[in-house]
């Protein structure tokens, strides 16, 4: 019975107590009490659907990555934007991209991050987790592209995680 | 100042909705018609932000982030449908 | 509120707009479906986020306090974008939709 009360994942937890506490009009007993409930609750139910705990070596390195993404958002939107409105056929491309990350959630966060920058969006992981495959807006060569998520992205996250 | 550049965006806003629907409509297949719907959504969430900016009471903000959440489940729910042919197994 | 805040939240607003507006002009103008995806994925996404900005900054200037909800919203926004952008294109290859015909290497299909 008591190990059922604990926090499978104390950082989930912590995640959706925060946002509990955000979600609701100020803080207060009411609210302390859903929050906890609800962190308790929610990582219980969804147990099974986490593959295993994720393994962070440097978590610190997180938000120095998530600012560059942010800047990199904004950059990508200006360059797909020049694209959409200039009159020139785009060259899509569909790249397979070799993936060097082995952990799950690392590989999620690539597939975002590709998603959300410079003409590229993520479509599909192969089933052994090796090859990712990207469609391009426009582009010259595969290469050049595979280098660029490579050395921006990849980098930094496989030194996050192990 | 700001009034009227509230109603540029609202019209810019509301255009682009309209190009989604234009989008929905056309096709010419399923996943086309599901990502217009998407950016329909996400159109929609800026339509109520930009409301309760002219209004100036943020009681609406519940209703975008209600409708964020809601939108993303059924995008997914639509894209699992045309995938598998059945939403859940 | 101040002159300057006023032209903060204006070119916000304005500049979230266009966003908007160009990814649904994409949506509607770019060829086929795997190129379509890009517009909204990324354009749609920041012009929100520039919206829910403007709104941040205008209700914090109105004395309302930091907006919770907006911030939420944009997080929440940005982290489901690629992941519904991902599931569409999984169900477009799965059911054969042809990318335009210059396109460059094939969509696999496991």
């Amino acid at each position: 019975m008591l190990d059922r009360l604990s926090f499978p994942q104390p950082w989930l937890s912590l995640i959706l107590f925060t946002t509990w506490q955000f979600l609701s009009e100020g803080i207060s007993g009411a609210s302390v009490v859903m929050g906890l409930l609800l962190a308790w609750l929610i990582p219980q139910i969804t147990r099974g659907f986490w593959p295993e705990r994720p393994a962070f070596i440097k978590p610190w390195r997180m938000p120095m990555y998530l600012l560059i993404l942010l800047w990199d958002i904004v950059v990508a939107s200006f360059s797909v934007a020049r694209l959409i409105l200039s009159p020139r056929k785009p060259r899509p491309v569909f790249v397979s991209y070799p993936l060097q990350v082995e952990h799950p959630l690392a590989i999620s966060i690539l597939a975002s991050t590709i998603s959300l920058t410079p003409g590229t969006v993520s479509a599909d992981v192969s089933d052994d987790q090796k090859l990712l495959l990207i469609h391009t807006l426009d582009a010259e060569d595969d290469q050049s592209v595979i280098d660029a998520i490579h050395n921006r992205y990849e980098k930094p996250l496989l030194e996050m995680f192990r | 100042m700001m009034t009227i550049a509230l109603y540029a965006t609202i019209a810019m806003v509301t255009l682009a909705a309209l190009l989604n629907v234009y989008r929905l409509i056309k096709g010419p297949d399923a996943p086309d018609r599901v990502l217009a719907l998407d950016t329909l959504y996400v159109n929609a969430i800026a339509l109520i932000i930009l409301l309760s900016i002219t209004l100036g009471t943020r009681m609406y903000l519940e209703s975008a982030l209600l409708l964020a959440v809601m939108g993303f489940v059924g995008t997914v729910a639509m894209a699992k449908y045309l995938k598998r042919g059945s939403v859940i197994e | 509120m101040s002159t300057f805040v006023e032209y903060a939240i204006s070119a916000l607003l304005v500049i979230g707009g266009a966003f908007t507006l160009i990814g649904a002009i994409g949506l509607a103008r770019l060829p086929d479906f795997f190129t379509r995806l890009h517009g909204p994925t990324k354009a749609t996404t920041l012009g929100v986020g520039a919206i829910m900005l403007s709104s941040v900054v205008y209700f914090s200037s109105a004395g309302h306090g930091i907006g919770i909800s907006e911030i939420l919203i944009t997080v929440f926004l940005l982290m489901t974008a690629p992941v519904s952008a991902n599931m569409l294109a999984k169900a477009a290859m799965h059911m054969g939709v042809k990318p335009m015909e210059n396109t460059r290497g094939n969509p696999w299909e496991q």
